[in-house]
């Protein structure tokens, strides 16, 4: 398979980044960068990366399973990350997820029917001092509150021009 | 082998224990024979710390009374080290650690296939902790399938990560992985299917607890206390890998690993482990029979007597596959000169000249260990890994050999498995392949060469002759050869424990001269022949003559002993021979062509129900004792042909009447052998049912079957304690039920085992009785001799001169014909496996092998000798040269390497 050109470009430096022998090395970005451009890590991107690194695709499979952040589903255009780890769950990472899931009537790990939102719980990302924190795509958002979650979902929505789904 | 080492002094509760500065703490408290629990160490895979069961607490002083807990295993038994096992947090941690494994691990061991023999048992016992205070959901797993040998249950996995680590890095499989992370972690492969690995059964060992269990042992299952056992040798290739056979009532039940440092030491393959079933199969000869009216064991033997009376021309033909003595009882029967050795005259020459080979040196023959130990290696013409499995896996050892020597300079200790893998990343050391086609070892090799059976002969005697100038020069080289040849050549004077493997797959004697050759002007050298056959040796020892001089010479009457002619000559020959010879008696365990040609058929033991000696491919002599009692109707070949009083008496007449054998009766105790009065028990001491088995014919309790051949009984009566080496049955001790009790047997863990492994060498370098090599070549100059930089090799005075003269000519195709070479498959090219339903499961059909170019000219399907067959393309075979699987049917009994034409269809 091939990729956009802008990301062929970006592969074929990072392959030249590392010793010769040692190309396995760029594994995680060339999966970081597929997923952003296709939306999801597919089976056919496992083993296009694999080809090119020259692994077995199930090692990259191995690479998968153990970073969260990499996905083998299709996620929600706008991918909706809470968190409940220790910080945030003390002031409200719990109830915010709960919420999250009303609003946007789906569970943990799952995408709307239109496709537009999706909905994770996650682990700390780091932005404790700012609890409870939550991560819409590579967006931050701090000190989120039910009401200002609704009103970030709203102007998604708004600017995406589709009905409400409930 | 032993090795000066340093000794240390550390204090385990303030009591000085001497200790190997070069190992970890954990190695050594078990060596020192302590109880300290772990999962992730393997005395063969290493440390890695990851599972933080062997905490003890070490103290900086003797005044330091807090102290900090560190993992044994990641500590170094550095002088003066002062630890705590008993310490009351180390041991809290210790039990706190199990608990955290058991949130998840299911409380299904009542169900479990492990249960008995599980070390997360073991070790949950030795911790203390037994009660469940978490109160919330286990996790749990899809399992998958993973072929015939291995089920998979993961919800028992506790995450210690051996699995994968001896699948990837131990056995170099590559389907098998781990997935995800934290308690979701998954060991498996990426979708349901059979294991690759060759090497996977050991997983029933390797996992601590019962993820990976016998699939086999499962359709017929019995609790480890609940079997009897036997020490065994498997018999299914030449290696002579130590097992322990288990049985139940009259099935047996399964084979484990048998530690024996020098030959397999942790692991065996999976056609070792699994290809036992042979022994319940319904082809079994359980009934003697003459033509076709079942016989009674008397009349039977009564029958055989009157036969050899009446036909003074008697011949006996012999089997590889028999053991030592009862090969000798038909030679004693019938005579030397009318007992053949049952092989054809092409696989007896190479025995022979093998058996010379080794007995004239200077190079020994290694064993196992030996071989994982080497620096640098050059296989010639043989498929390792579908010949003898236990020497590739071996083999995969070696080429780190040489790379780890990076570890050392790093001072990085070498039991640090993550560490040293970290500097070795994917170095190998030198590993050179020679062979008609690819190999399952191509992917650690660091060249391979393809050719013609007589071309990798050339290849040998060019690397022989690159290395001293005495050796003959093979002209015309072919440019990638003398590459190769240049390689190999540096690497092997840049090694200092260069190893030849060679032997008798391609029945061409042009190799075994090369090897041979190689093997004399590399001082230092060790030289390994890999014969067909768990007895090859000890056949070739008994000097008898080949089959086709037994065909020849026309006799009225042939007493066949556990061979099927059929697999070993092409079947109008032996069927001329059995149709002209008016008596046939065939003593075999399972039906086939050959028996179906005997007028008397005797019902014969096979290894799990007889006693005997096999003589391995390092000529290690190895004594095998069965495990099921003697049976009215199924006897022994020895005890069917003569009359001995029990096997030492056979092991004595042979000991003083066959040269070179004399050293057998050392392989094991005599059966007279008595540990404080008492024979050493089959049964673990809580083998159940003793009183109930037989209630409903009696209640009364029958006395146990008396065996005459060992110094093992069957029962659970006996001495408990230790009984020497070649007498475990299992391995078993108070607070060990697994197979990691093996520590409690070694000397030193991962070392030989206490008194010495099993086994006595018949032949140590250029000790034998050696027979004059026909062609040797004139004494060498003394300005040729050998110059060894870098290295003292005490053996470069030991070279003789005594070479090899007879390069074979490069090998020529021809128009319209193909030398067609055997192929060999671990699961299909074996005979008795071959009667085992697992193994079964994974034989492939018979093919005809081309190589890309020639395929494509025959397309899907084509005729070789006769027979259509599926083409498949094979890489690696010479232009000129096919291949067709060894030893599957229908193809047994074709002799190869033959010339035939193949034909479109």
């Amino acid at each position: 398979m091939t990729f956009s050109p802008a990301l062929e470009e970006k592969f074929a430096r990072i392959l030249t980044i590392y010793p010769p022998g040692r190309q396995r090395s760029a594994v995680v970005p060339m999966l970081l960068y597929a997923q952003d451009e296709i939306g999801h890590v597919s089976q056919e991107v496992i083993d296009e990366i694999a080809h090119r690194v020259g692994i077995a695709p199930m090692q990259v499979d191995e690479v998968i399973g153990y970073y969260s952040m990499l996905h083998r589903k299709p996620l929600g255009k706008y991918h909706v990350q809470v968190c409940t780890n220790i910080c945030c769950l003390l002031v409200g990472g719990q109830s915010l997820l709960e919420h999250a899931s009303k609003t946007l009537g789906i569970g943990n790990k799952q995408v709307t029917a239109d496709g537009l939102f999706s909905l994770e719980e996650v682990e700390c990302m780091g932005a404790c001092s700012w609890a409870p924190a939550i991560q819409v795509n590579y967006d931050f958002h701090h000190k989120v509150t039910p009401e200002r979650l609704d009103r970030l979902i709203e102007d998604i929505r708004k600017a995406q021009g589709t009905k409400q789904v409930s | 082998m032993p090795v000066e080492i340093d000794v240390t002094t550390v204090y385990i509760e303030d009591r000085p224990y001497p200790m190997d500065p070069e190992q970890n703490l954990l190695h050594q408290c078990l060596s020192a024979g302590f109880n300290l629990p772990y999962f992730c160490w393997h005395p063969a895979l290493g440390s890695v710390g990851a599972c933080r069961q062997c905490a003890v607490k070490q103290f900086k002083d003797e005044h330091d009374k807090h102290g900090r807990i560190v993992m044994a295993c990641m500590t170094p038994a550095s002088d003066g080290t002062r630890i705590s096992i008993k310490d009351s947090e180390a041991a809290a941690f210790r039990a706190g650690i199990i608990e955290g494994m058991m949130l998840n691990h299911p409380h299904d061991c009542p169900v479990c296939d492990e249960g008995g023999e599980c070390h997360l048992q073991d070790m949950t016992v030795m911790t203390g902790h037994d009660y469940r205070r978490y109160r919330f959901e286990k996790r749990t797993f899809r399992n998958q399938y993973l072929g015939p040998f291995l089920n998979h249950e993961m919800n028992r996995c506790i995450q210690c990560y051996r699995c994968v680590r001896f699948y990837r890095e131990y056995a170099g499989g590559a389907d098998f992985n781990s997935f995800a992370l934290r308690n979701l972690v998954y060991f498996g492969r990426d979708k349901d299917g059979v294991l690759e690995n060759e090497f996977a059964g050991n997983l029933v060992e390797v996992c601590p607890t019962g993820v990976f269990t016998d699939a086999t042992l499962k359709r017929h299952y019995t609790r480890k206390w609940d079997l009897e056992f036997s020490p065994s040798i498997c018999t299914q290739c030449s290696l002579g890998c130590n097992i322990s056979i288990g049985k139940r009532y009259d099935t047996l039940r399964r084979v484990v690993n048998r530690y024996n440092g020098e030959v397999n030491g942790y692991f065996l393959c999976d056609r070792g482990r699994f290809g036992y079933e042979f022994v319940n199969s319904e082809r079994r000869i359980r009934q003697s029979r003459l033509r076709t009216e079942a016989i009674g064991p008397d009349a039977a033997k009564r029958h055989l007597r009157d036969l050899v009376a009446s036909n003074p021309g008697v011949i006996g033909i012999g089997s590889p596959r028999a053991s030592l003595e009862s090969n000798f009882a038909l030679r004693a029967l019938v005579g030397p000169d009318r007992f053949y050795a049952g092989i054809p005259s092409s696989e007896l020459e190479l025995l022979r000249l093998m058996l010379d080979i080794l007995r004239s040196g200077p190079a020994g023959t290694p064993s196992l260990r030996e071989v994982e130990s080497s620096d640098a290696v050059l296989v010639l013409g043989e498929d390792v890994m579908n010949v003898a499995p236990r020497m590739a896996l071996s083999l995969r050892q070696s080429v780190r050999q040489q790379p780890i020597e990076i570890a050392k300079r790093l001072h990085v200790a070498l039991w640090q498995d993550h560490g040293v893998r970290e500097v070795l990343q994917d170095a190998k050391g030198p590993f050179f392949i020679a062979t008609s086609s690819a190999t399952r070892l191509d992917d650690i090799a660091t060249e391979c060469c393809r050719g013609a059976p007589d071309d990798v002969a050339r290849v040998g005697y060019a690397i022989a002759r690159a290395l001293h100038s005495s050796s003959p020069e093979p002209q015309d080289l072919a440019d990638n050869q003398r590459a190769f040849v240049e390689s190999v050549t540096n690497a092997f004077k840049m090694a200092k424990r260069p190893l030849v493997i060679s032997g008798a797959s391609y029945r061409n004697i042009g190799i075994i001269r090369a090897a041979a050759n190689v093997s004399r002007v590399l001082p230092g050298a060790t030289l390994s022949f890999i014969t067909p056959e768990c007895n090859s040796f000890g056949l070739a020892f008994l000097t008898g003559t080949s089959l086709e001089a037994a065909i020849k010479a026309k006799p009225t009457a042939a007493i066949v002993i556990e061979n099927d002619l059929y697999r070993r000559l092409p079947a109008p020959e032996v069927d001329s021979f059995f149709s002209q010879c008016a008596h046939v008696v065939v003593l075999d365990h399972l039906e086939n062509r050959t028996t179906t040609r005997a007028e008397l058929v005797l019902s014969t033991a096979t290894f799990a129900e007889a006693d005997g000696t096999l003589v391995n491919n390092e000529c290690r002599a190895q004594r095998f004792f069965g495990v099921f009692p003697p049976s009215e109707t199924i006897r022994q070949s020895w005890q069917w042909l003569g009359e001995w009083e029990n096997l030492d008496r056979v092991i004595a007449d042979m000991s003083g009447g066959v040269p070179g054998l004399s050293g057998i009766a050392q392989a094991a105790p005599s059966a007279a052998f008595r540990m404080s009065g008492a024979k050493v028990p089959r049964e673990p001491h809580r083998w159940s049912g003793r009183t109930a088995v037989l209630a409903n014919i009696t209640v009364d309790e029958p006395k146990p079957p008396v065996d005459l051949n060992s110094p093992l009984s069957f029962s659970m009566e006996g001495n408990p304690d230790q009984p020497p080496a070649a007498l475990i049955p299992f391995f078993w001790s108070p607070g060990w039920n697994s197979a990691q009790a093996t520590n409690k047997f070694q000397e030193e863990i991962a070392g030989p085992l206490r008194g010495g492994d099993p086994g006595v060498r018949l032949i140590e370098a250029g000790q034998g009785e050696g027979i004059p090599m026909a062609s040797r070549a004139a004494e060498s100059d003394e300005d040729a001799r050998l110059s060894a930089p870098n290295r003292d090799r005490q053996g470069a005075d030991a070279f003789n001169g005594a070479l090899f003269a007879s390069v074979p000519s490069a090998f020529q195709p021809r128009e319209n014909e193909w030398l067609i070479i055997p192929l060999f498959h671990i699961f299909g090219s074996d005979e008795l496996s071959r009667a085992a339903p697992a193994v079964a499961q994974l034989f492939p059909d018979p093919y005809l092998a081309l190589n890309a170019d020639d395929a494509a000219k025959f397309g899907a399907e084509a005729s070789v000798m006769g027979r259509n067959l599926p083409v498949r393309v094979t890489p690696g075979l010479p232009q000129g040269v096919a291949g067709l699987p060894s030893g599957l049917p229908p193809l047994e009994g074709i002799m190869l390497p033959a010339w035939s034409g193949i034909s479109r269809i």
